[in-house]
């Protein structure tokens, strides 16, 4: 019943949730491939298992020694055989049809309009900010770590109940940070990712994908959010004894919104002035907004 | 004196007396075997109660029992102990018992090479726990063994030690195996008469053969690279952590093959049995596993699929991969088509063979899922790999490993065991270990990460139902324990050298219990004997 209920306001919840069945649809341009193809492939599983299954049980009822079956003596049927090795080959090439279509997709990580990336730590991520719109960013980047109510609270007999962690009115023990990851809505983002100890792995369910955080290598991938949102999720390579407890969160906003954030961001990391320019370096940031927001436009 | 001499030749057909005589210096095959059932029976103990701890941790969210770096030292060693000390030490047991009896061989090729490879292992285990009480703990970087991760481990020489003489310990199981089968066989019994139970094993041994020394050497590197200053992982001389995972995994996809060949085997053997009824496709059956074997060893980067691959590999990795669903789907078919038609009975071991088809199916379903490279990016290193590989090594190894305990008991001790209490261990078994992992798939689809001791609360239900299941699992083994020592030490009920009505095979022409040499004189093979000896198909 519960899992009925909670099918059905699937959509409506922020996920993960309770009693989730599937895997998420996704909320970038990109994130209904696994989707699609979880499902296809789910659908064919069930198919093949409905008759294998039902074949063998109805083996199991109707060849049983106390029902008087007697056994037959063939061991052997070369066109049985040749049609059950052809079918499986025919569905697994539509399979890989599907699979290879959204790989190349994935794999064009061209034509982005903003770079990102993404270092992990022994246990948090740091975010630089490299480009956006053709421009370089300079300064603008931070460490992203476990926020401090869900680190107290995991502490081994902290006492304190992991449902009291929320935010608003999600539950967000072990999924919140301190500061978010930000990023503007249908824009192409490009991820360059590495670490710098050892092997992590950067998962966002929405997004679809992960992908390891491998010092020595910077690996790539991209994603283009639909939906402004908050979306959550975890390092997903075991990387010591914190591994459980270096979460991700995307705040996904508008592109307007985005190009405000990034000009405070910008305002916040530039040099310290001396005593004049002050007034020169308040000047110059909206400027840089205008100019921003007149390439979107 | 004639007396005596004939007395001294009567001795040489029973056991030696002494306990140490018999077990420690033990040459014979059905000792070592039996050696061996008894060792992986004990590590599916010890590894069961590394899961229990992991379970009961898991058991709803925040931290109640242990610190995340042990949660991590428990994930590792179950996995170490449970691959390494259960499941292939338990085919190497059935092997030696069975591989002789099934071909008409006197004993093993290399005897005191058995003795050696087996008494190796309670030392390297010895290793490999002992670390669990030594100051910095045991690993706790994952049985993979990842660097840069594994060499921030202080056991890290501990466990390389440990695998390098389970390592030879596997070969010289290997060698001896692959030698008895090619030299010892009785005269008639040709290479497509055998059981496919022998020709899982020569198949699974050159598998071993062929891949344990490539773990050896990754794992020899990573101790270089610890202690020795050798970059061969380390990117900061020059070196590529990810080498390290394409090595591992050549080494570890061929690995998950050996532990489950003999399984096919084990069931190839039951379901004709008690299905009354010859196997469907003999040479199918023996072409399918070759031919799985042989795939083991293309389809290594399948387990790296998230560590930014180029497109191209991504592709050939995949198609591979997808491939292996071939043969394993005419596997699973011709299991079918063997019980299609027959006169079926359902004693414990076809309870358990039942099972296995079904669940270790499941298994490949999941498999197959993960193969496609877009979802694995989602089902990467998720809870969903972790019901997958469960499925296939615990309802697929496993329950294949206590069919066979069944399905040879009587052979080994002579008496019958409780077939009540072996169906309620199956059905307690069967029941709960669905509870156990099937939920875990929902967890992974949902994105719960694997190897995490703590976890936020949209993830508590399934876990909890996971663990509820896990305690049941792990407290229904105890029936099966209970099964065992019973059938050997207090069982009444005496076994026919026939156990089973339809059994057929060379190792149920002789007496049960079996003699403790048999086919001193190689046996006359009658093909109508053999359960595929008229095979032409």
């Amino acid at each position: 019943m519960a899992i009925v209920l909670a099918l059905g306001a699937g959509i409506a919840q922020a996920d993960p949730h309770p009693w989730q069945l599937n895997l998420t649809r996704g909320v970038t341009t990109w994130s209904g491939e696994p989707y699609f193809l979880n499902n296809v492939a789910f659908g064919v599983c069930v198919v093949i298992g409905v008759l294998v299954f039902g074949a063998m049980f109805i083996a199991m009822f109707r060849f049983r020694k106390s029902r008087g079956a007697v056994p037959e003596k063939w061991s052997h049927n070369t066109t049985v055989e040749i049609v059950w090795t052809t079918i499986p080959v025919i569905i697994l090439m539509v399979l890989a049809y599907l699979a290879t279509r959204g790989l190349v997709s994935f794999a064009n990580t061209t034509g982005a309009q903003m770079t990102v990336k993404v270092t992990g730590y022994q246990w948090k991520w740091r975010y630089d900010y490299v480009d956006y719109q053709g421009k370089p960013i300079s300064k603008v980047g931070f460490m992203s770590k476990l926020d401090a109510l869900s680190d107290k609270t995991r502490q081994l007999g902290s006492g304190l109940d992991p449902y009291a962690v929320k935010t608003g009115n999600e539950n967000t023990y072990l999924l919140n940070v301190d500061k978010p990851l930000v990023l503007p809505i249908h824009t192409k983002v490009r991820f360059v990712i590495t670490s710098d100890d050892v092997i992590h792995s950067w998962f966002v369910p929405a997004f679809g994908w992960k992908m390891d955080a491998i010092p020595g290598i910077v690996n790539t991938a991209w994603t283009n959010i639909n939906v402004p949102g908050t979306y959550r999720g975890q390092c997903a390579e075991l990387c010591g004894q914190d591994h459980g407890f270096m979460p991700i969160v995307v705040k996904a906003v508008s592109r307007a919104d985005f190009a405000k954030w990034l000009a405070k961001q910008e305002q916040a990391s530039a040099p310290a002035p001396a005593a004049p320019p002050a007034a020169a370096s308040s000047a110059a940031a909206p400027v840089a907004v205008a100019s921003v927001q007149g390439g979107n436009g | 004196m004639a007396h005596e001499a004939t007395h001294d030749h009567h001795d040489h057909h029973h056991a030696p007396q002494g306990f140490f005589q018999r077990w420690v210096m033990s040459t014979n095959h059905k000792d070592i075997g039996t050696l061996y059932l008894i060792f992986s029976l004990t590590m599916f103990f010890v590894g069961g109660s590394f899961a229990m701890v992991i379970r009961a941790e898991l058991f709803k969210p925040g931290l109640q029992l242990v610190q995340p770096a042990f949660f991590n030292e428990m994930t590792t060693m179950h996995a170490l102990v449970m691959i390494f000390g259960a499941i292939m030490p338990a085919f190497v047991g059935l092997g030696n018992w069975m591989i002789p009896l099934m071909i008409g061989a006197p004993d093993m090729a290399l005897p005191r090479m058995n003795n050696l490879s087996f008494w190796i292992l309670p030392f390297a285990f010895t290793l490999l726990l002992s670390t669990l009480f030594l100051p910095g703990g045991g690993p706790a970087g994952g049985w993979t063994m990842y660097p840069p991760l594994s060499l921030q481990s202080d056991s890290l020489a501990y466990v390389v030690f440990a695998i390098h003489l389970m390592g030879i310990s596997s070969i010289m199981g290997a060698i001896n195996i692959i030698a008895t089968i090619l030299n010892m066989r009785a005269p008639g019994m040709d290479l497509l008469k055998m059981p496919v139970f022998v020709w899982s094993w020569l198949i699974t041994a050159f598998l071993l053969i062929a891949v344990m020394p490539v773990l050896a050497g990754a794992v020899t590197m990573l101790l270089t690279d610890k202690y020795f200053g050798t970059s061969f992982f380390n990117p900061h001389g020059g070196g590529d952590p990810v080498l390290y995972q394409h090595v591992f995994w050549f080494f570890g996809h061929p690995e998950v093959y050996i532990m489950i060949l003999p399984a096919f085997g084990i069931i190839s053997e039951i379901v004709p049995t008690f299905a009354r009824k010859p196997i469907f496709g003999y040479k199918a059956m023996v072409y399918a596993i070759a031919s799985i074997a042989f795939l083991s060893f293309i389809v290594w980067a399948h387990h790296m699929f998230a560590v930014g691959l180029p497109l191209g590999a991504d592709i050939f990795f995949m198609y591979a991969t997808m491939l292996i669903a071939v043969p394993t789907g005419v596997k699973v078919f011709n299991w079918v088509a063997t019980m299609w038609g027959g006169s079926m009975t359902f004693e414990t071991p076809m309870l358990f063979a039942i099972a296995f088809i079904i669940l270790f199916t499941i298994g490949g379903f999941s498999g197959l899922m993960l193969a496609l490279v877009p979802a694995d990016f989602q089902y990467h290193d998720t809870y969903f790999v972790v019901a997958h590989f469960h499925y296939v090594l615990v309802t697929g190894a496993a329950f294949a490993i206590m069919a066979a305990t069944y399905y040879w008991l009587p052979k080994w001790t002579g008496h019958m065991y409780s077939e009540f209490w072996g169906k309620v261990h199956f059905w307690c078994s069967v029941v709960f270990v669905n509870v156990l992992f099937f939920p875990q798939h929902f967890l992974g689809l949902a994105g719960m990460p694997r190897r995490i001791p703590d976890y936020n609360v949209a993830f508590a239900n399934f876990n909890m139902i996971s663990s509820i299941g896990g305690f049941l699992f792990g407290a229904s083994q105890l029936i099966f324990l209970g099964v065992i020592v019973h059938c050997v030490f207090f069982s009444k009920k005496k076994a026919a050298d026939r156990v089973w009505e339809s059994a057929k095979g060379l190792e149920w022409t002789v007496p049960s219990p079996a003699p403790h040499h048999t086919f001193e004189v190689p046996p006359v093979v009658h093909d109508e004997e053999l359960a595929h000896g008229h095979v032409n198909d």
